[in-house]
């Protein structure tokens, strides 16, 4: 499975289940489907722009250092829009971009090769 | 009346046992070591402008068992054309009858010298595993070394692996044209003279003849050792081979130290399959015992282990490490949330 691919997966499904464990603060119980769906796009983008970072540097800890950032910069951006619960939402946010930025530095294939041609 | 020292008359012994190469290609550098049969000698080749290493046999008798036994390891070599196989370039005949060979000269440490300085656990064994490399070579074209132990081994200044000294190699499937020429077992053996052997070398046991002990104890086989030529065949090898893992893993002074016991349990499970008495509970083959230290190195299960649930866990611990402590972290700062924010 090629990085890029990796990361979208990983991203959506890691984004998802973080937005599930919402379920467990009663407060936003309530409002669960939207916070899934934000989250899901959340580690989406996280795990597409993780993926494009692992295809261009290959180090592992480059990797890491970058799904942090992205993973807390996108949970920074949500928490903004909600109005809180900061730590609530950054905290996961950033460990989920570091789990996309290990993964796809480690088990991510290279993409496919294009099809050449032979010249003669 | 004048007395020369021991030292002087050594001396004089020694430059009187210089093979004099007048007439061939190459000119003699310095002594490098006494193998099997021979000394070997650094030597220049003029012609190619190259360094070589120089096998010349210790007796003069161009027609004798030894001479043939020298160039039937010259030839031995000349079929295995293979990385981890040092490269015979050349073989004749001195002046003074004494036959010869050449091959590469390998500028390295033995293995058993080299070793002292890789402390990694996994880099000693993906060096083994490159010694299965050369040794299941040798197998497919049907030759067997017979005397595999860590002074056999050369480990070039790149890390290159070289398997050395096929003196005792035994040819089990021989090219029909050339095995009516020698005796029907096939058999090399190390010159008798083990006064003058080297240390190392006189570790080495040969007596020739049915009934024939070749190898080195603690390397050989129960086979080997019992004279028992007629049962010794590619898993004698891989007998030697365990031990041969075995001395690489024995060293306390790795790095990684930390290494439990159990994690260690898998690779003597392995040399101990490997080393098995029985030859037919060895590893049916050189690269089934190195896959199975590759599997060990990848961190997957060996089949010479059966593993408890404890073993298992530790192991897939140990092969996902990262991704099970970032699984950790993030279940932990979740649990952290609803403990102290929870609203």
């Amino acid at each position: 499975m090629n990085k890029v691919l990796l990361g979208l997966l990983l991203g959506t499904v890691l984004g998802a289940i973080d937005g599930l464990s919402a379920w467990l603060t009663p407060a936003v119980r309530a409002q669960i489907v939207g916070i899934v769906v934000g989250s899901t796009i959340k580690g989406l983008i996280a795990g597409v722009a993780i993926g494009f970072f692992a295809r261009k540097v290959h180090s592992l800890a480059l990797g890491i250092l970058f799904g942090l950032a992205v993973g807390f910069v996108l949970a920074f951006i949500v928490a903004y829009m909600q109005h809180g619960y900061y730590p609530e939402i950054i905290l996961p946010g950033s460990i989920v971009g570091i789990i996309v930025g290990y993964a796809t530095q480690r088990y991510g294939g290279p993409s496919a090769a294009p099809a050449t041609t032979p010249t003669r | 009346m004048k007395f020369l020292s021991d030292k002087t008359v050594d001396r004089l012994r020694q430059n009187a046992t210089l093979p004099d190469l007048f007439g061939t290609r190459y000119r003699l550098l310095e002594r490098v070591a006494r193998g099997g049969m021979g000394v070997v000698y650094a030597a220049h080749d003029e012609m190619l402008d190259r360094r070589v290493a120089l096998k010349v046999l210790d007796v003069p008798a161009a027609d004798g068992d030894f001479a043939r036994r020298l160039n039937r390891e010259a030839r031995v070599l000349a079929r295995l054309e293979h990385p981890g196989i040092v490269p015979v370039h050349d073989v004749g005949t001195l002046s003074d009858g004494r036959v010869f060979y050449t091959m590469k000269f390998v500028e390295g440490q033995r293995l058993d010298k080299h070793i002292e300085t890789v402390t990694s656990l996994p880099e000693r064994l993906r060096l083994f595993t490159r010694i299965c490399d050369a040794v299941a070579f040798a197998h497919a074209r049907g030759v067997l070394h017979r005397d595999l132990k860590p002074a056999n081994v050369m480990v070039g200044p790149f890390g290159e692996v070289l398997v050395m000294d096929w003196g005792l190699a035994k040819i089990l499937r021989e090219p029909p044209a050339e095995a009516s020429e020698d005796d029907p077992e096939a058999t090399i053996v190390h010159s008798p003279k083990t006064s003058e052997r080297t240390a190392d070398s006189t570790q080495a046991t040969q007596i020739t003849g049915q009934g024939t002990v070749l190898g080195t104890p603690g390397y050989m086989s129960p086979e080997q050792a019992r004279g028992d030529i007629a049962h010794v065949n590619e898993r004698s090898d891989i007998f030697s081979l365990g031990a041969l893992l075995r001395f690489l893993c024995a060293p306390v002074a790795l790095a990684n130290a930390n290494s439990p016991r159990r994690r260690e349990k898998a690779l003597e499970a392995i040399c101990a399959k490997a080393t098995e008495h029985d030859p037919a509970q060895r590893y049916a083959s050189v690269s089934d015992l190195s896959s199975e230290v590759s599997r060990y190195l990848d961190g997957l299960p060996v089949s010479a282990q059966k593993e408890s649930l404890l073993d298992k866990a530790v192991r897939l611990y140990r092969r996902y490490t990262v991704p099970i402590l970032l699984i950790a972290a993030y279940l932990i700062v979740r649990t952290l949330i609803l403990i102290f924010f929870h609203r």
